[in-house]
């Protein structure tokens, strides 16, 4: 196990700017998620940190050592593919204990080793299988078996579930989770699925046309996003823009917003507040000193059994409001309501 | 009964037409097979089977005497050896020269570059075949073109004697047969997903694992299909043999040719032909394994 340090890389193809001097520490037995949109160059930085593409500048460190210059097959790295890339010709023991094989590891180990590490899995019993004759889920198993057989010094993960379908998804997420516990060893994986992220790691780097815009633990993240894009990439997120007076978020109508601090300076400014945080407040609610309020005409609502989605309009302010199923009165779309929330839910943000 | 038939007749009503069109679809490339193959083939196992060709004026009557020559004199066994010997030679030169060429063109090489540099592997497929052989007398004759190049980057290196040898007959084979080993070895290696390479290398293997634990396993149905598409037709090739190997080349399809064209043996020519198809029959049959395996 190893802690992987990336510090100032650069990485260009043609004019495209890739990777734009991004810094991250990723901590020993850490579970790391690098999240962003197609293009934001997370799965570059993984190629990088793996070891199948050099950066242009920078340095990469693993468990201390330089290895920028190394290729992947000396890094004593873990990789499982989006597709999971199990070799066709091969059966299930044979997959796993490729790497084994290529570290020259006695016969006698190599059998004991896969075996297991396909029970780490639960897959025993499936040695003999071919690829083809496995269901997703499984050869998911049979490739993360693989990448952790030889021990490697990290694990890198390239949207490891995305193949899945929901159910198996969230059985998967669990699993993932409890090897990487049980085996201790530096995770880091790459997705564009902000749920995947929040529930598998234990900290968050977002990453946005080749930068590293905000990391932190997903609740820090979640809660407080620094910039508009992490808030909406990260969840939903109501936008409010508009210009500081007082400390307060002035809204083009005249309107007041206050946030979590008073917002310093001058000029434009925006806050983010998830739809949850927000709550339509019911006839003769007294109005409450630490919450903002807003009115808005309610336009719809959608229904999703347990929850429901109401969609709100403010001038050319869209809103969203998300509420358990639980609401008594009756809400009509193109009813006026006012919404409430906590100042300490309004989070200033970088437009 | 009345009820039953109505449900069934829509089926039933089906089915004739769907034999139509099977018939109307393949009929007509199977009568051309017929027309053009089984029956000439026919004729000529006939004919093998004859003392002489069958002409009025002619005398002739069935007999086994052409295969028997074939097992009575050491000549055609040698030659047989000699033939399969070319036929293996060839397609492993072709595999030697054709796969890294394959691997390249459909692992490295992306976009414009792969067409133009395909385009080179396939256009000396389109000129004739008998120019082709021509233009490589020009090459290894002596004091040709390629003695004259080595000469002249090698000052005083004097003859490598290569026109009307063994050597020559490979050369022009390998040249006339390679873009069928680069075609089918390409397809196949371009099957291969790139990740699985990823994989591999990230699990440790170098260039050389990769190579021989994924790359060569995964891509043998096009190094198979190559090999038989090349092994076939020159066991039984007469022409470069002929032009580049003079005296030397001296195979079973030259042979056979003979009969046909000089001596007029049709008879002897055909067993021959079908000895040879025997031949090829068998060794497929022994190598049927490892075929059925590789695909």
């Amino acid at each position: 196990m190893a802690s992987v340090t990336v510090s100032h890389v650069n990485k260009s193809f043609g004019e495209f700017r890739a990777l734009d001097d991004v810094s991250i520490e990723f901590a020993d037995g850490g579970f790391y998620a690098l999240l962003g949109p197609s293009g934001s160059g997370k799965t570059t930085l993984l190629r990088q940190i793996a070891g199948f593409s050099f950066p242009d500048s920078g340095e990469i460190l693993i468990g201390g050592e330089a290895v920028e210059s190394l290729p992947v097959e000396k890094r004593n790295i873990g990789m499982m593919f989006q597709n999971y890339a199990l070799f066709p010709n091969m059966s299930v023991f044979d997959n796993v204990a490729f790497g084994l094989m290529v570290r020259s590891t006695p016969r006698h180990e190599i059998k004991a080793r896969v075996g297991e590490a396909l029970e780490l899995v639960r897959l025993s019993g499936y040695d003999e299988r071919k690829p083809h004759q496995l269901s997703g889920g499984q050869r998911q198993r049979v490739a993360l078996a693989r990448a952790i057989v030889f021990r490697p010094r990290v694990l890198l993960l390239d949207e490891p579930l995305s193949a899945l379908d929901k159910a198996l998804r969230l059985g998967m997420q669990v699993e993932l989770k409890r090897i990487q516990r049980e085996v201790g060893i530096t995770t880091i994986f790459v997705t564009h699925d902000q749920e995947e992220a929040l529930t598998l790691s234990d900290k968050v780097g977002v990453l946005k046309d080749g930068k590293l815009l905000q990391e932190g633990p997903p609740r820090e993240l979640y809660e407080r996003p620094a910039t508009a894009f992490a808030a909406t990439f990260l969840g939903d997120a109501n936008l409010f823009e508009g210009h500081v007076e007082e400390g307060e978020l002035a809204l083009s109508d005249g309107t007041r917003l206050r946030a979590t601090a008073p917002l310093a300076g001058v000029g434009k400014a925006t806050c983010a507040v998830r739809p949850e945080k927000m709550a339509i407040a019911e006839k003769g609610e007294p109005l409450r000193a630490d919450h903002n309020h807003l009115e808005a005409e309610l336009q719809e609502i959608i229904f999703a059994g347990n929850s429901l989605s109401y969609l709100l309009r403010r001038g050319d302010i869209h809103l969203r409001v998300f509420a358990q199923n639980r609401a008594t009165a009756e809400l009509q779309p193109g009813q006026r309501v006012r919404l409430t929330w906590r100042v300490a839910d309004t989070i200033p943000v970088e437009a | 009964m009345a009820v039953s038939d109505t449900e069934r007749s829509p089926t039933r009503r089906r089915q004739p037409s769907n034999a139509k069109s099977i018939v109307g679809l393949t009929g007509p490339a199977y009568l051309w097979l017929i027309v053009t193959i089984l029956l000439p083939l026919a004729a000529m196992l006939y004919f093998s089977f004859l003392s002489d060709v069958p002409l009025p004026g002619r005398d002739w009557q069935v007999t086994l005497s052409n295969y028997a020559a074939f097992f009575q004199e050491d000549f055609y066994r040698t030659l047989m050896l000699r033939s399969l010997r070319l036929g293996f030679e060839v397609a492993l030169w072709c595999f030697l020269i054709g796969f890294p060429c394959a691997y390249v063109l459909a692992k490295t090489i992306k976009g414009r570059w792969r067409e133009a540099l395909f385009l080179m592997v396939i256009i000396p497929f389109w000129s004739n075949a008998l120019i082709r052989v021509f233009s490589w007398t020009m090459v290894l004759r002596g004091n040709g073109m390629l003695e004259r190049l080595l000469d002249w980057l090698i000052p005083g290196f004097g003859s490598l004697n290569l026109m009307f040898t063994y050597e020559a007959v490979v050369i022009g084979l390998v040249h006339s047969y390679l873009p069928y080993m680069i075609l089918t070895c390409y397809i196949s290696l371009s099957t291969i997903d790139d990740d699985l390479i990823d994989a591999a290398r990230s699990m440790g293997a170098g260039r050389l694992t990769v190579l021989r634990r994924i790359i060569l396993p995964l891509s043998m149905p096009g190094i198979v299909a190559g090999a038989v598409l090349i092994f076939v037709p020159v066991i039984g090739s007469f022409m470069e043999p002929r032009i580049l190997g003079g005296r030397e080349g001296t195979f079973l399809g030259t042979v056979i040719e003979d009969q046909f064209t000089s001596v007029f043996n049709w008879p002897l020519g055909a067993a021959l032909s079908f000895i040879l198809l025997a031949c090829v029959l068998i060794i497929f049959a022994i190598f049927q394994p490892i075929l059925r395996r590789a695909s």
